[in-house]
Parts: structure tokens; sequence; C-alpha cells
């Protein structure tokens, strides 16, 4: 009763504040769960949804495997589907703090592969399976997992060099840096998909998927570099000066006693930075590749679901929703965790 | 002597790089006949646009006028967008610090679902709405006279000035659309939508950190001093939470401006749409793409000095 009347209705204002938004619930609310639920249509059939009032989620039952998997051919999904699996595992088991060491970067190269080969396949009971023919969640957790696994490395490199006190070294980084972080996404996909082929010698050709990963790869790496060089800033300087004063080598010291310390306090911002990108792979779909939100477009091209796209990207959102919120929750709760402060 | 080399390696990889790069791509240009260079922006579009402000075109008219038609229709919804986003961020960030549960909670909520799905599948979803939702011309909703709602977007008067006094130009249904009055296409209502909803969000969240980081003894201060609820905010915390404020909100300003490029997603002609449809017609891709990261590259630096110097005069 007293967290209502100090929540709710302390004076007027606030009283009047409850009273409208209220009204406005009142109002929404129940359309809605009539809408979304009650008066939703869940098995895939056009026609009742054409008739009915609420909600079509036929649609997503129809489709489901067509939005997950794409074009791969339907007999071996169970491929796509383990190579999502080993990576949902890779994703929990880089989640626990005490298996962070360079050591991590073993399970995810072995993982990786175990995804290539799957995907590809080629091998003795494995049919070939070509890129063009991957689609769906897999490719849009592909391009993300694979962008920030490469950009990663190449962002401590980047972050290094910026503060390396080195001008040659240093203005080649900051002019990468801050020229990709000054434009848009679309044009370094653009840049990606249009102009490397350009760039190639003739003769040799890369596919449009290898192309918008280089792209998310070049793009992540300038945005997780200032987040790297923020980890950097955070170490207090005695520990440069104490590892200089051990003897050691620039990547003695580096390596061994920057690095480790840098990271681990960069964590939390390098989680939500991969939350961007992870968003930013849905751009793929401008440049014509086949990920989650491509699969979903085009599944709406069929004349019998055609229509139907507010619950269709209700449901693209609700998925990206739940990659992205549990990547939000981590971060939060390590920032609470590690509220480590190094002495200054 | 070490760091000599070192930065002596690093430019010579470069170097390496670059030219191996370009090589590459002139044997190729030639190869292909393209010739480089921007003289094609003085050669005819022959492409119609959508939707120019301020500056009549017509398919007859150069590249160069296209990509300015682009341009200002880039201008045209950042502007909007970011004025609102502004209104809504702002709203929403101090919403979320309210002693009201509900919309506390409301607003929390916004911002966690709006932040973590991609703005394109925003764009999609509310070009959807206007598409499937809303009803045809015919039947367009009206809320306020003369104020049209519909799919074909939104219609509404728009005052006529004349010698001898002012008329409303107000829109008329003619078979399947309107005509008269001023029009807001369902491109362009969709991109400000989805390019407020998601950037206000962010906002509001720095907004938030920016009223939380002014210390709890200032507003006790302020209160005990008998400032009112609204006069507190006004003279004391506003003020010192601007500074905390006002840096990363030049950034999602920036991001609001690189993500209006989403544009050529749901066909609004923005820059980077009639850069998308030139690079089509006249294969000039590098000199495209060049144009596109120089003028986000230009209005980038352009607004962090404004914004430079206006956080400077705060302090």
């Amino acid at each position: 009763m007293n967290w209502v009347r100090k929540n709710l209705f302390s004076g007027w204002a606030n009283t009047l504040l409850t009273v409208l938004i209220a009204v406005f619930l009142l109002k929404t609310v129940p359309a809605l769960v009539h809408w979304a639920f009650l008066d939703a249509v869940w098995q895939p059939d056009p026609k009742a949804c054409r008739a009915a009032h609420g909600a079509c989620w036929g649609f997503v039952a129809e489709k489901y495997r067509f939005i997950l998997f794409g074009t791969y051919p339907y007999e071996q999904h169970w491929r796509p589907a383990a190579a999502i699996l080993i990576l949902l595992v890779l994703y929990a088991f880089s989640a626990v703090r005490a298996f962070w060491s360079w050591w991590l970067a073993l399970p995810w190269a072995a993982g990786l592969a175990c995804i290539g080969v799957l995907m590809w396949g080629g091998v003795p009971g494995l049919p070939y399976v070509e890129n063009e023919l991957w689609g769906g969640l897999i490719v849009t957790l592909i391009l993300a997992t694979f962008g920030i696994a490469c950009a990663f490395p190449l962002s401590i490199l980047l972050a290094l060099g910026r503060r390396s006190g080195l001008p040659a070294i240093q203005g080649l980084c900051v002019a990468y840096i801050e020229l990709i972080r000054g434009v848009p996404l679309i044009s370094v996909l653009f840049m990606a998909s249009i102009m490397l082929p350009l760039f190639l010698p003739s003769g040799v050709s890369i596919d449009k998927l290898l192309r918008a990963q280089i792209a998310l790869i070049l793009f992540a790496a300038a945005y997780l570099a200032e987040v790297v060089r923020g980890g950097l800033q955070a170490i207090p300087k005695t520990q440069y000066e104490m590892a200089d004063a051990l003897g050691l080598s620039y990547f003695q010291k580096t390596l061994y006693v920057v690095l480790p310390q840098a990271l681990r306090i960069a964590v939390p911002p390098l989680v939500n930075t991969f939350i961007g990108l992870f968003k930013d792979t849905s751009l793929v779909v401008i440049i014509g590749l086949f990920d989650l939100l491509a699969t979903i477009k085009v599944s709406l091209n069929e004349p019998a679901w055609s229509g139907f796209g507010v619950e269709a990207y209700l449901f693209a959102a609700l998925v990206y929703f739940v990659f992205c919120f549990a990547m939000s929750l981590y971060s939060r709760k390590l920032e609470q965790k590690t509220t480590y402060s190094p002495q200054s | 002597m070490k760091r000599i080399a070192y930065q002596a390696v690093a430019i010579a990889l470069f170097a390496a790089v670059a030219w191996y790069l370009v090589a590459n791509t002139l044997d190729n240009l030639a190869a292909r006949n393209i010739a480089s260079g921007f003289a094609f922006l003085r050669r005819e579009a022959g492409f119609e646009i959508g939707e120019s402000a301020f500056l009549a075109y017509s398919a007859a008219d150069s590249y160069l006028r296209a990509l300015v038609v682009g341009l200002i229709n880039t201008f045209k919804v950042a502007l909007a967008g970011v004025v609102l986003a502004t209104v809504l961020g702002a709203a929403i960030g101090v919403g979320r610090l309210s002693g009201n549960y509900l919309l506390r909670t409301l607003s929390a909520a916004y911002v966690e679902f709006i932040r973590n799905v991609p703005l394109l599948v925003q764009l999609f979803f509310w070009y959807a709405v206007i598409a499937e939702a809303l009803p045809p011309a015919r039947e367009a909703l009206q809320p306020l006279p003369g104020v049209f709602i519909s799919s074909r977007g939104f219609f509404f008067p728009i005052p006529h000035f004349t010698s001898t006094g002012m008329s409303w130009d107000t829109p008329i249904l003619e078979g399947f659309n309107f005509a008269g009055g001023a029009h807001l296409s369902p491109e362009f209502v969709t991109l400000l939508i989805g390019l407020t909803v998601y950037t206000g969000a962010f906002i509001a969240e720095i907004v938030r950190a920016g009223i939380l980081a002014v210390g709890r003894g200032q507003v006790d201060a302020a209160r005990a001093l008998g400032l009112g609820p609204g006069a507190t905010l006004r003279y004391v915390v506003l003020p010192q939470a601007l500074r905390v404020i006002v840096p990363p909100l030049t950034s999602q300003f920036l991001n609001l401006i690189k993500n209006s490029s989403l544009a050529v997603a749901i066909g609004y002609p923005d820059l980077v749409a009639i850069v998308g449809t030139t690079i089509n017609q006249t294969g000039q891709a590098i000199e495209g793409v060049a144009i596109i990261m120089a003028v986000y590259l230009t209005i980038s630096l352009a607004i962090s000095a404004l914004m430079n110097w206006y956080n400077a005069r705060l302090k």
C-alpha cells in the first residue's frame, strides 16, 4: 500500500500521470493482446490468415525452416543446425571468466574449423554445398562471429599502433580508424561488393559472402580498436613503468602485462560493440546477401504470404532481440561484478 | 634507430599494398573500358527521382544535379530526425528517472527493446505497418480537417500566399490518390519514424546518465532552497547535465546521419540511393563510393567541430 502511494500517487502530478498512462494502457493492451494472441492464426494456412482479424503467425510456422536455413539443401538442414549449436556452445564457453586467457583461441579455432567443414562439406558423408546456397540465421551468425573473431586481433594491433608513439604508424592507424568510423557501413559494404573485384588481379574472384565478410571485418576493427584503446588508457601508468623497470621488451610488456589487464577492463564495452555489430550484419541484405532478414523478406514475396510483413518483421525483431538482449544482460552483469578499480 | 626502422617497414608495407591495389585497379579498369574521373557527373542522368525538395529535377538533368537532390533529401530526413529524436530521447530519458512506476517501467521497456533490434528490421517493420495497416487513400484517416493519413503517405494543407492575402492549399482526393497540399511520402515517413524511434532510445540513455551524473546533493540543495521540481531541473540539473550529455549526443547525431543511408533499403532517394543508381548506370563505382565517403566524412568532421565549439562554450 505504501509502495503504491509512493510510486503511483504521490502528489497530483504523479496521480494524473498514472491515470493517463492507465487509460492509455487499457485502450491499447487489450487490442494488442487480441491481435497478437486471441484472434491470431497459428496454422500455416494463408486463407485462414486473410479471413482472421488477428496476426498471422502461420507465416512463421510455414516458413521457419527457410528463415533459419535459407536455400541450404532441405535434407541437409541438420548441418547448419549443428553449426548454430557449436556457435552457441562457443559463446557460452567464452562467457565464463575463468576461461579468459590466450588459450581460448584454441577451442575457437577448432570450433570455427568444424563449422567450415560442416557447412561446406566435401568430405566423405557430407556432400559439398557451395556458399551461394547458405542462408538464414546461420549466415547472420557466421557473419557476426567471424566478423568479430577476425576483427578483434586486428583491432588490438590498431589500438596499439595508435598509442605506439611512432608518428608514421600512429598516423596510419588514426587515419584508418577515423575514416571508417566517419562513413556509413553501407558505403563500406558497397565498396567491398563493387570495388573489391577491381582491386584484385584479373582472374581472381571472391564470392559475395566473403566480400561482405571482409567489409564487416574492416568496419568492426575500427570500432573495436577505439574500445581497446579505452582499455589501454585505463591501465595505470605504473604498470607500464614497472614492466620497463623489469627490463621487459615491448612485446613482453604488451603481451604479459598490458593486454591481459586492458582487455579485461574493456570487456563490457566490447560486448556492447559486439551487439552493435551483430545488428549491423542485417545490412548485408542491401547488397543481396541471404541472411536472416533476407530470408524473411524473400518469404514475403510469395503471393500467398504477401501482406503479412508486420508479423514477419516482428518475428525478425524477436530473433535479433533474443541474441542482443542476452549479450546486453551479460555485459551489465559483468560490469557489476568487475567493479575492478586499478590503483592509481 | 629501432623506432625509425619500424616506421620505415610500416610505410613500405602500406605503400606496397597501396601500389598493388592501385595497379590492379588500373589494369581492371582498362580491361573493362571504364574511363575514370568525374566527367560523368555532367552527363544526363536519365532517371526520375521520387521526391526532390527545394530543387527542381527531371530525368533530363545531370548526374551532379541528381546527387545534389539526394544530398538535400539526406539532410531533410536527418535534420527532422535529429530534432525529433532529441525531443523523444529527452522525454524518455527523464521518464526513466520519474517517480512514477508506470512511466519508469514503460520507458525502460522501450529503451531495452528498441536498442536490441537492428534499425533495418525496424524500418522494414514501419514500412509494412504503413503499407498494410493504414487504409488506402479513399478511406484515409482524417485526424484533423484537411489532414489525411493513408498508405500513400501523409497529406496536409499548406498556406498559400498571394498578393491579396493567404489561402490554404488543401489536399483533395482525386481517383486513387490525393492532389494538392503538402505530401510526405511513405518512404520519408518510414525513415523518419525509424530513425527517431531508434536514435531516441540511445539518446534517452545518454540523458539519463547525464542527469544521474549530477550529484544527489545538488538536487537536495535546490529543493532546500525552495525550488520546485521543474525549476530544479531547469536551473540546477540541466546546465550541469548538459556538459556530460553533449559529447555522446554528438556521436548519436552522427550515427543518425550515417544511419539515414539505410534509406536505400526502403526506396527513399537519399544520397546513397542516388549514388547506387548512378553506379549501376555508369559503372563509375570508385568515384561513386568516393563521393559517398567524402560527403559523410565532411559532415562528420563539420558536426564534430561544431559540437566541440559548443561544448567548449558550456565549460
